[in-house]
């Protein structure tokens, strides 16, 4: 069983093997909560569905990991930022796994996770292919699953065009969370995106394609609101192509009742080797993803904290740890103690009351800064909900938007690791500047001098003030702090 | 007449096993071969060659 280690080792820094426990055991490397995710603001009956699924809940992705097997790699669909040839174990993108696995295997790698990572709660079959055209393989596996761990939440992801045939199956089986990626609603522009879909023994193509699809999802997306699932609806951002549009896609999909709406960034490279990569489709910045993200809002929440994750990644959101279980590693045979997940479930209701109890604080902090404007600041996270990582480890960071109104998540910046083996390279330095766009503040358990000054010549103030503390706290204390000294005087405006 | 995989190509996903209305798709060793005896090119089935028209690859099932 693996040993559980308490979140409290994650306030402080000890040694690099005692981190790498803390971490693997606790929390997720994000404090991406906000008090609209709470219990207090959704029905009774949801939360209880959302509480431990780290994609559906902002404030669960502090504590809970998923794990998602490759064992339906059949698609339906072709679209313009997938090519099925190419893959790669060190690319972290939808759609990319290194091993596929039949039911059977995929029974036995989710039993050694659920033994090896206790905060396992989810189990996913996001790709590559389609989960529920590729039907009879996703069945076999959630029921084999099902009946070693009762309690793990299945959920599953699917392009739609098979979706109005299985929706019945998928709510017997207890599923209760699907993911469909719906890119538009208008076939001209789905056009664009999809070459061609297959459907009742035919390849379609064009215009004529994108109606048949978008019509099922959208049908797709009405039966399995009636049966009470709760939908996510994936959108790829496309800049020039379905940006502006996307707005249209919240409006209609929230209206049909969808939970949540995850707005992700084409990932889009010519090594990829996918149509959006070859013809040079770029993404979009982050700057730009979070501008669509405050239009839309309201009714349906928005995902903000996506990593877009492997179709073969285990662990909390932003780790993946699905190198360690790869079939060769498995034992031949593998049996489930669920002695390790409840006892951490026991830990994160504690952990839970004292964090909500500190954003609490931080909230009444902030209400007393009055006029200032909105800023936004980046803190380095290894997990827990903590400021407690050094800024050169830091292989993302957590943006945050903070004003008198409370501290909310903006979403993760991945950036390239600054600090290799003590050594800070200039060059991704600037990398790590241009990532940090827009942000006014850099909030860390520590960094460098030279760091510090580069940062500061690009306008971001660093600091290792907040070290350890709770996110939400150390990013209203650094905002009370930069309104005191504002009121002190236009210092560096009218400076010399 | 019949199709072949050209394996070099292949992505291994299982579609067109999935839709051959023969089962003349099977996976052998480390990729999937079509038995040229049970193949018909989807004649009497279908106005296409199921195989081709789900493969994600383009000629990546052809005729033999």
């Amino acid at each position: 069983m693996a040993q559980l280690i308490s979140l409290d080792s994650l306030k402080a820094p000890t040694s690099a093997r005692d981190m790498r426990a803390a971490i693997s055991t606790t929390g997720c490397t994000s404090g991406a909560c906000g008090s609209s995710e709470g219990p207090d603001d959704m029905p009774a009956e949801i939360w209880e569905k959302v509480k431990d699924h780290p994609c559906y809940s902002e404030e669960a992705h502090h504590y809970f990991a998923r794990m998602h097997v490759a064992v339906a790699p059949a698609c339906n669909i072709q679209c313009h930022y997938c090519n099925r040839k190419y893959d790669c174990a060190n690319e972290s993108r939808p759609g990319v796994v290194s091993e596929r696995l039949t039911p059977d295997e995929a029974v036995r790698k989710v039993i050694a996770v659920a033994n090896e990572v206790p905060q396992l709660s989810v189990l996913g079959i996001a790709g590559p292919g389609d989960a529920v055209y590729d039907w009879a393989k996703t069945k076999a596996t959630f029921e084999a699953v099902a009946k070693e761990i009762p309690d793990i939440k299945l959920c599953l992801s699917t392009n739609g065009l098979a979706l109005p045939e299985h929706v019945d199956e998928i709510a017997e089986m207890a599923v209760d969370h699907v993911t469909i990626t719906i890119n538009t609603v208008d076939p001209e522009i789905g056009a664009q995106i999809y070459p061609w879909i297959f459907h009742q023994h035919r390849r379609w193509t064009g215009v004529e394609a994108a109606t048949i699809l978008l019509e099922r999802q959208m049908r797709g997306l009405e039966m399995l609101v009636a049966r009470g699932i709760l939908v996510k609806v994936n959108s790829v951002m496309i800049p020039g192509i379905n940006d502006e549009h996307l707005v249209e896609v919240n409006r209609v999909v929230k209206e049909k009742g969808a939970f949540l709406h995850n707005i992700m960034p084409l990932i889009s490279d010519a090594s990829h080797g996918t149509h959006f990569g070859l013809t040079g489709q770029r993404g979009p910045r982050p700057m730009e993803v979070k501008a669509l993200q405050d239009r839309l809002g309201g009714g349906t929440k928005l995902m903000r904290h996506c990593r877009q994750c492997r179709a073969d990644a285990v662990g909390i959101l932003g780790e993946d740890r699905g190198q360690e279980f790869t079939l060769d590693q498995l034992p031949e045979t593998v049996t489930y103690d669920p002695a390790a997940r409840e006892e951490y479930r026991a830990l994160v209701a504690h952990e839970r009351g004292e964090h909500g109890a500190s954003r609490e604080a931080a909230e009444a902090e902030l209400r007393s800064v009055e006029k200032a404007p909105a800023r936004l600041v980046a803190v380095a996270s290894r997990g827990g909900g903590r400021i407690n990582q050094h800024f050169g480890h830091a292989t993302e960071f957590l943006v945050f938007e903070v004003s008198s109104a409370g501290v909310t998540f903006v979403g993760p910046r991945k950036v390239e690791q600054y600090c290799q083996g003590g050594f800070g390279e200039a060059d991704t330095l600037a990398a790590v500047i241009d990532a940090l766009e827009g942000v006014s503040a850099v909030l860390v358990a520590k960094i460098g001098e030279g760091p510090t000054k580069k940062l500061a010549a690009a306008g971001i103030s660093a600091s290792d003030a907040q070290a350890y503390e709770w996110i939400e706290a150390g990013i209203a204390a650094w905002y009370a702090a930069e309104f005191a000294a504002d009121q002190g005087g236009p210092a560096i405006a009218n400076a010399g | 007449m019949a199709y072949k995989i050209i394996k070099s190509q292949c992505t291994v996903c299982g579609a067109c096993e999935f839709e051959c209305p023969n089962a003349a798709i099977k996976f052998k060793g480390d990729t999937y071969i079509i038995d040229a005896d049970k193949c018909t090119e989807c004649e009497g089935h279908f106005d296409a060659p199921q195989c081709v028209a789900v493969c994600p690859v383009e000629n990546t099932c052809v005729p033999v």
